[in-house]
């Protein structure tokens, strides 16, 4: 056992660990933060998404103690103190862009690390960059389309293409 | 102008808030306090005889509180099927026990041998790894087409054979059918693989069994669309607990596809394992187990002739499938080659003769069970694509020959057993080939072909049979179980309204949908309606979510409810305006007397139905809640008619979806938006169906595909936007709110249409290819082409 210490959405925590803890595990048992998922043991779901000094990592894929130091963002603080969904958690949901909701915290999570980097992201940029999200419920239409909306373009006009 | 709230409106969904800010309450975010963790121990083998099994040193690991193997489970039953085939000579199915954990042999990779309790899930996993095996290997048993051939292994040693049952439906015209092909003046026929598929909903299964000394109750959260039912599977058939001492609890869950139904040997083993040890006992499924534990679906081998007569109307259709039962029966999976099947081999047309013949058989692979639309996907295929078929061979239309063969009078009795009430065929292939853009396919194909690039067009129809199911006919059929659905509708004192629906939702958006049903019945505001689901000590016993039935099924209870709490809030209207019941009327949430200008708001009926004070309490009960049971009289029918536009690359055989569009019939519709969204989720599973997705075993029976490394899931970039439509509606004649489901339809009618446009790109280019086995993977197409 080993002593992490990071900051998680802001706030620092500090926790003993083996060394074997991956950074999800320790996120949701450690820290009882259950909004980072687990779908899968390969790195290929991505519904562990978080970010990690601001860039997407799968957590796990990660182990804890290599968080060490480290400025973790999850799901659960995407959204303002007062409840306001972010600009991209509201396009979810007005353009239905989650069904069963599993995925849901990944996406967000990676659909924020794109956006940053590529503000205006075309359908074939996020279709591509979304190839380590899956998503089983929504045939990826309107996660598509929740993202274009997201950054400020036309939604209806690319659907109807 | 589209309505902006109650039925009919594309209200954006509740639930979303909690999912969307990580609060979702998903059964594996569930810790008892105290609980211990299970890991199973699964065979790597695919038979075997179990020699011995050594625990003694890993009981001795560090935070190993139990290890229990099959001698541990003496008294306790076998994982039950729900389902009982009668074979064509009048005989019930063979139906192997099914343990809990392995006892004697091991049957498939992932067979449960040896469950592991300890501290922690890393000492359980520990302990499995210093557990001694002595495991003598069989051979196994894994190509369907060879295990009935004398000499194979037997699955089950007890059985007569690996054959589980040989249906045929409908028995008595066999001979007919044989007569109608011999004497056609054309027949088509088409050997096909319906591919064998692993639902993969995101979550992975989770149950967490809680037993309370105090009062002998037991707990179990678990990852299911019925938890009711696996209440009453696991109390009655596994574990002798009583109802009344057992709750079932299946919170937020992510995802289903028909893989978390059935009543799964892990629930029982933390059940039992809870009470044995008076400590919680919680299990979390891997990726790598759900591949070897979930039931499976589809794995149809199959031969279907479709006979025409000398204009080109359909005679009859003869079809023969071997259905893959993998080593058990799981809940359902006797139903789904059968009834779920058969029943659906007319299609949209009119033909007299259908005759299909069914032998399920045993093999060393985990169970197969009910997948996203179950059994009707299996029909819709083989029966879509040996029309295609026919159509290049007679040299016709392929949309001439479908709409030549319609059915277009309703009610439609087929002659397989059911009568579809209602349908508009030729509409949705007419809104089909609008929303395609037929009409541009010529142009598109031209630009393919400036890029090098096969360009086909496929289209298919469709039609299911859903809302399952009439409880007395599916009795009939061998169903050991009612499929009803209850609602209750607690309305509270200030006006406030708790629905309780048996059905349960796992990414269709009940919370938002039904409650925009009482809405827009009693016309108050959707807020103050809060729907509960998925806890068999909240709501009343319901047979949950499966088979496209919450609507039509869980929905019309709730209306049925809703009915009687409008009747007896009139009633208190009445007694409180004095005025006669019959003059009451509801609009907009307030109560008014005809012809007068008395009114009294919904507020002050609920307040006066628990203060009774001015209330006929010699007349009516005080209080205001209502429960209604609804079993429907008919399946529903949606229908509709999809195509898919694909390119191949000619170089690499891969291909490519360029347009997909599906135009559905679904009756009245509730929230179009969460239509939508169940249509297009359906198109990327058929389309990965299509393409991509396939469960492949080697001839040990070692499971090849067994993660998401291996087995591929289509990603965003596998799928392009659909144009999907629903504004054909031929409202449902038999439930209260004219609907039919929407969820299974998209997996049920793209893979036709998907392969359907691949034969067609390669045979627009001069390839003689008539047909190619999903998933039609870059090499298959490459092989084909190249013969």
């Amino acid at each position: 056992m080993a002593t992490v210490s990071m900051t998680v959405n802001g706030k620092s925590v500090s926790a003993e660990v083996e060394g074997r803890t991956l950074l999800s595990a320790f996120l949701r048992e450690g820290l009882g933060m259950t909004g980072t998922h687990v779908g899968c043991d390969t790195s290929q779901c991505g519904a562990c998404v978080v970010h990690v000094n601001g860039e997407p990592v799968k957590s796990c894929t990660m182990f804890a103690s290599e968080a060490e130091g480290a400025e973790v963002a999850t799901i659960e603080g995407v959204a303002a103190e007062d409840g306001t969904l972010s600009v991209i958690q509201q396009a979810f949901q007005d353009y239905h862009g989650l069904q069963c909701g599993f995925c849901t915290p990944g996406m967000v999570m990676s659909a924020a690390a794109l956006l940053k980097d590529n503000p205006k992201p075309t359908e074939g940029e996020i279709r591509k960059y979304l190839e380590g999200n899956i998503c089983r419920c929504t045939g990826y239409h309107n996660i598509v389309r929740a993202i274009m909306a997201a950054s400020g373009q036309d939604v209806p006009a690319v659907a109807a293409e | 102008m589209p309505k902006d709230h109650g039925i009919g409106a594309s209200n954006k969904r509740r639930e979303d808030i909690r999912f969307l800010t990580g609060n979702g309450n998903y059964s594996d975010d569930i810790n008892v306090a105290g609980q211990a963790h299970v890991h199973f121990l699964r065979s790597d083998m695919a038979h075997g005889n179990i020699k011995s099994i050594d625990t003694a040193a890993a009981s001795k690991m560090p935070g190993v509180v139990r290890i229990f193997t099959a001698d541990d489970l003496e008294g306790i039953g076998g994982v039950p099927c729900g389902f009982q085939i009668t074979d064509r000579h009048g005989e019930v199915m063979q139906e192997p026990a099914h343990p809990v954990l392995a006892s004697g042999k091991v049957r498939h990779v992932g067979d449960p041998i040896a469950a592991i309790v300890a501290d922690t899930l890393e000492q359980a996993r520990d302990a499995a790894e210093a557990i001694d095996l002595d495991i003598e290997e069989l051979p196994a048993v894994v190509d369907m087409r060879t295990a009935l051939d004398a000499g194979t292994a037997k699955v089950h040693d007890d059985l007569t054979s690996n054959l589980c049952f040989d249906w045929g439906f409908v028995e008595e015209n066999a001979g007919a059918v044989d007569e109608a092909i011999k004497n056609a003046a054309h027949v088509t026929t088409l050997e096909l693989v319906n591919n064998r598929l692993i639902a993969n909903p995101m979550e992975p299964r989770v149950a967490v069994g809680d037993y309370n000394r105090s009062n002998d109750e037991s707990t179990l959260y678990t990852t299911s669309q019925n938890p009711h039912v696996v209440r009453l599977l696991m109390g009655a058939f596994v574990l002798s607990i009583p109802e009344h001492k057992l709750r079932v609890v299946a919170p937020d869950v992510g995802g289903g596809f028909g893989s978390k139904i059935f009543h799964y040997a892990e629930e029982a083993f933390v059940t039992l394992a809870s009470r044995a040890l008076n400590r919680g006992v919680k299990w979390t499924s891997t990726r790598s187990e759900a591949f070897m534990s979930d039931a499976h679906g589809r794995d149809h081998v199959t031969k279907i002739e479709l006979a025409l007569d000398g204009d080109n109307n359909f005679a009859a259709i003869r079809t023969t499938t071997l259905a893959n039962m993998g080593a058990y029966l799981s809940t359902f999976g006797p139903m789904v080659p059968t009834w779920l099947h058969g029943t659906l081999m007319a299609g949209n047309y009119r033909t007299p003769l259908v005759y299909c013949n069914v032998k399920a058989i045993f093999t060393n692979t985990v169970p197969v069970d009910a997948y996203r639309g179950a059994g009707r996907p299996e029909a819709t295929f083989q029966l879509e694509r040996v029309i295609d078929k026919a159509a290049r061979e007679l040299g016709v239309d392929p949309i001439a020959l479908r709409r030549q063969n319609f059915i277009t009078e309703f009610p439609y009795a087929t002659p397989v057993a059911v009568e579809y009430d209602t349908g508009d065929y030729n509409a949705t292939m007419d809104k089909l080939i609008e929303i395609s853009d037929m009409a541009g396919f010529d142009a598109r194909l031209a630009k393919s072909k400036a890029n090098g690039k096969l360009r086909g067009f496929g289209m298919n129809c469709y039609i299911e049979a859903c809302g399952v199911a009439p409880s007395q006919l599916v009795g009939q059929l061998g169903a050991r179980a009612g499929l009803w659905e209850s609602a209750t509708v607690r309305v509270n004192a200030t006006g406030s309204i708790s629905v309780l629906t048996g059905t349960h939702s796992h990414g269709q958006g009940h919370e938002t949908t039904f409650a925009q049903v009482v809405s827009e019945m009693i016309g108050i505001d959707e807020n103050q309606i809060d729907v509960v689901h998925g806890d068999t000590a909240r709501t009343p016993m319901g047979m949950g979510t499966y088979g496209s039935r919450s609507i039509a099924v869980g929905g019309s209870a709730l209306v049925r409810a809703t009915e009687k709490i409008i009747n007896k809030a009139k009633k208190i209207a009445a007694h409180l305006m004095e005025a006669s019941d019959a003059d009451i009327e509801l609009k907009d949430g307030m109560f008014s007397v005809a012809g007068t200008d008395k009114s009294l708001a919904w507020g002050d009926i609920t307040l006066a139905a628990y203060v009774p004070h001015n209330y006929p309490l010699e007349e009516i009960e005080p209080g205001l809640e209502e429960t209604a049971f609804y079993d429907p009289s008919n399946f529903v029918y949606p229908a509709g008619a999809y195509a898919c536009e694909v390119e191949v690359d000619p170089d690499t055989g891969k291909v490519t979806i360029e347009r997909f569009a599906a135009a559905d019939d679904f009756g009245n519709i509730i929230n179009p938006m969460i239509v939508e969204g169940q249509v297009h989720g359906g198109l990327g599973q058929g389309i990965g169906q299509a393409l991509l997705e396939g469960c492949v075993y080697d001839e040990n029976g070692q499971l090849l595909s067994a993660s998401f490394m291996d087995y591929a899931m289509p990603r965003a970039d596998d799928v392009p936007f659909y144009d999907v439509d629903h504004s054909c509606q031929t409202p449902c004649t038999h439930n209260p709110l004219g609907v039919k489901g929407c969820g299974e339809a998209g997996a049920i009618g793209s893979p036709p249409a998907v392969v359907n446009a691949v034969v067609d790109a390669l045979q627009r280019n001069g390839k003689d290819v008539t047909h190619i086995d999903m998933p039609l993977s870059p090499h298959r197409v490459w092989s084909a082409m190249n013969g």
